[in-house]
Parts: C-alpha cells; sequence; structure tokens
C-alpha cells in the first residue's frame, strides 16, 4: 500500500485515472490498526485493479476534514479524483470494504 | 449429523476469549464465534492501565491478540458468523447463523457484550465519522483546536471530555440533568478544568451540516426550549462526541433466556441462565462492575460450569 502524506494526496488521489482506495487511520486509532492487515491482504487481491494507499490523519488532519473523514477508521473510495463511496466507523469491516470495491470496479 | 461443540461461545471480546482458554485447556472440543473483529470494545483502548500484568505494551489490541493466541495454542476454534436466531430448549443447543449455517453444542456461553448507547436523533448516523463519535481515542485528534460537544453525564462521559481538552479548544459537556451522575473525585476534576464548561438540563434534538457537522438544535428539558448551535467560521465544523451508556447485545436471546428490564441477563450462582447449559459472562450480565478483569473472571467461571454440565448429561 502506498502511504500517502499532505503534500502528495492531491497528486496519488486527486489526479489519478480509475480506481483508488485511501486507508485513513492514526496513531490513536486502535480499531484502525487493527482492521489493517485484511485491507493490505485485499491490496494484493486488487492488485493492477485499484489503487491502495493509505494516508495517517495525525500529521494530515485539515486534508481529511478537506475530504468529510472527521472519523476513524474511514475507508473511502475515489474514482478518477472523484470520491465515489466510503465505508466509515462501524461499517468500515472488511466484508462491507470488499462489497465496496466490488460493486464499483 | 452435523458436529456437535462441546463449547460454542459467542462473542470474542475477554470474556469470550478466557472461558476458551479454559474449555479449551478443560479438552473440550471449542469454538469461538465472532460476528466481526476479535476483541469487543476493548480493543478502542490505546491504553489498558488497569488489567492485572498489562503494565507492558498493553493496547486493547495486544492484549487480545495475546488472548487469542493463548487459545489456539489450546485448540480453541474460530469462526465468523453472526447468530440470527437460537434454540437452547434441547439437550442439544442449535444457533442458526445469519448466512444458513446452523451450530450444535451441548454448552453455550453468551459473552455478546454491549456496545455503546446511540442519542437516536435524527441526522446522527448520517454524521457519524462526519463530527458525531462515540469513540473518543479514535477521533479526538481531528478536533484539534476547535469546540468539541460532550453528550452525557457520567463517569466515561466526563472522563472523556477531560481527555478531549488535551485536544480541543473548549470541550461542553451537555447533560440531561442539573447535575453529574459521575463520581465525586471525577466530577471535581472537571468542574476545576478551565477548558470544561456545561449545558445543563439539555438534549440533543437533531444534527444538521453538509457532509460534516454544521449545526445542532439543544432542546431545554424542563421547559422544552429550542436552541440552535452553530459551527464556528473558522473551522466550519465542531465535535460531538456521545457518552450516554451502553445497550447490552441481548435482542436475538429475547424469548429464550429471561431478560431484566434493561436487557442484561441475569444470571444465579455459577454463572448460570434460567436454560441448562446456557451460561452468560462478561458485559451482557447484569452486575457491578463491568472491566476487562471481571469479564475474563465470567469466562473462566461459565467455561468450567459448561464443562461441569456436560459430564452431568449423557450425550
Amino acid at each position: 500500500m502506498l502511504e500517502l502524506t499532505k503534500n502528495t494526496f492531491e497528486e496519488e488521489v486527486l489526479k489519478t485515472q480509475g480506481l483508488t482506495l485511501v486507508d485513513y487511520w492514526s496513531d490513536g486509532c486502535e480499531p484502525c490498526k487493527a482492521l489493517m492487515p485484511s485491507v493490505e491482504e485485499l491490496a494484493k487481491k486488487y492488485e493492477g485493479k485499484v489503487k491502495f494507499c493509505k494516508l495517517n490523519t495525525t500529521k494530515a488532519r485539515r486534508l481529511a476534514i478537506s475530504q468529510r473523514v472527521m472519523g476513524l477508521p474511514a475507508i473511502v473510495l475515489y474514482k478518477d479524483g472523484e470520491k465515489l463511496d466510503e465505508c466509515t466507523k462501524d461499517d468500515a469491516n472488511i466484508k462491507n470494504i470488499e462489497a465496496m470495491i466490488e460493486k464499483n470496479i | 449429523m452435523s458436529n456437535i461443540y462441546d463449547l460454542v461461545i459467542i462473542g470474542a471480546g475477554p470474556a469470550g476469549l478466557s472461558a476458551g482458554l479454559y474449555g479449551a485447556r478443560a479438552k473440550m472440543d471449542v469454538l469461538i464465534l465472532e460476528k466481526e473483529k476479535k476483541g469487543g470494545q476493548i480493543v478502542t483502548t490505546s491504553d489498558v492501565a488497569n488489567y492485572p500484568g498489562s503494565i507492558r505494551e498493553a493496547t486493547g489490541p495486544t492484549l487480545i491478540g495475546r488472548m487469542v493466541e493463548q487459545c489456539e495454542e489450546f485448540g480453541a476454534k474460530f469462526a465468523v458468523g453472526t447468530v440470527e436466531k437460537v434454540d437452547f430448549s434441547k439437550d442439544v443447543k442449535k444457533l442458526m447463523l445469519e448466512d444458513g449455517k446452523e451450530i450444535l453444542a451441548k454448552s453455550v456461553i453468551i459473552a455478546t457484550g454491549a456496545y455503546p448507547r446511540k442519542l437516536n436523533v435524527p441526522g446522527e448516523k448520517e454524521f457519524t465519522g462526519k463530527g458525531v463519535s462515540y469513540c473518543a481515542t479514535c477521533d479526538a485528534d481531528f478536533f484539534t483546536d476547535m469546540e468539541v460537544y460532550c453528550v452525557g453525564g457520567g463517569d466515561t462521559a466526563v472522563e472523556e471530555a477531560m481527555y478531549l481538552t488535551k485536544f480541543a479548544s473548549k470541550v461542553t459537556i451537555i447533560h440531561r440533568r442539573d447535575e453529574l451522575r459521575a463520581t465525586k473525585s471525577i466530577q471535581e476534576k472537571a468542574f476545576k478544568n478551565e477548558k470544561i464548561d456545561f449545558i445543563w438540563n439539555s438534549t440533543i434534538d437533531e444534527i444538521k451540516g453538509d457532509g460534516i457537522v454544521e449545526e445542532m438544535i439543544l432542546k431545554d428539558t424542563k421547559t422544552g426550549e429550542k436552541t440552535t448551535i452553530k459551527a464556528p467560521e473558522e473551522f466550519g465544523t465542531f465535535g460531538i462526541f456521545v457518552f450516554i451508556g451502553y445497550v447490552p447485545n441481548t435482542d436475538v436471546f429475547k424469548g429464550e433466556i429471561e431478560l431484566n428490564e434493561k436487557g442484561y441477563i441475569e444470571t444465579c450462582q455459577n454463572l448460570k441462565t434460567c436454560k441448562p447449559g446456557i451460561f452468560a459472562a462478561g458485559d451482557i450480565r447484569e452486575k457491578s462492575l463491568r472491566q476487562v478483569i471481571t469479564a475474563a473472571a465470567d469466562g473462566a467461571i461459565a467455561a468450567i460450569q459448561a464443562e461441569k454440565h456436560i459430564m452431568s448429561k449423557e450425550y
């Protein structure tokens, strides 16, 4: 998974064609860390079809808020740089995330 | 005939995992069912400070990770599944899962825990993760230098409000009564904290915004008068953290197991429920202290009782 920063986000997500998934997480978010390994597995499964990225919001708070992300975990799917779908909080489990990808692929 | 487990545990939080460990070590054929991710509520905790022995690197997830490993080492099995219906009327208990599968067991431990109570007001669901939160350690960071409102008056609400002052510029506790229910020592700390303010006798009536929380309507519980709080222009949003207690996960057991008026399971001696072979452990029980340690203790007792139940019956 590609690790984003507030400086690379625009280029890698908003200016990228195709499907891009961003796993928003933070140092303090334990559910995010628990979820991450299964998202990594999905990244392998959908390699070449969906670009998987992660963003630590601790260092990119304003950027996250600009993307309407104010609660973690948040897994957001973008298409051609536009926000398409998301799984947030209780909905952010691996079953829902995979269903979201399948629906939009 | 499909396999009949000696013991099926519903829920993989500290109570269920402790039951799994004791059950597996007693050489029972144990299955632990979890609907989503292992660990229960404790996985949102970044620092478990009050479980004996947890002083070094014990976050909720690391502690749970070790508990899972220990269960597996002694042969307990895990499965992902949501129980939709149960039949506890016969000697062999039946669990029907959402995906149509059926699981049979000689004994069952219910360790399904509780989840945070919701406000149940318009806008709450829409703005969850968009300003509305039930987890301070997860989301506090977003509200650095912003204003935050904290709903509730118990220990959790006040303690979390104090935690939030490390991030937010101001934290306002909204409580439906004119005094807090939290322990006196916790209250005193809150009253001394300059960043904490209070709105008494009020509840949230509605949450509004465009993609993120932008305003909320408060209702005075005495006069019924409504006031609107709008986000300050600088940030265009604010946080609403909800800590108004917990709801037990017992819906699926209604009619099979006796529940009290709050929905918790009242167990008698040795954590037995009213049905033979069915036990309850952890936050799901009516009890005075809901902590990892009391959940783990429950799990151990329930597993040993389950073993006794099996020995006393011919299957």
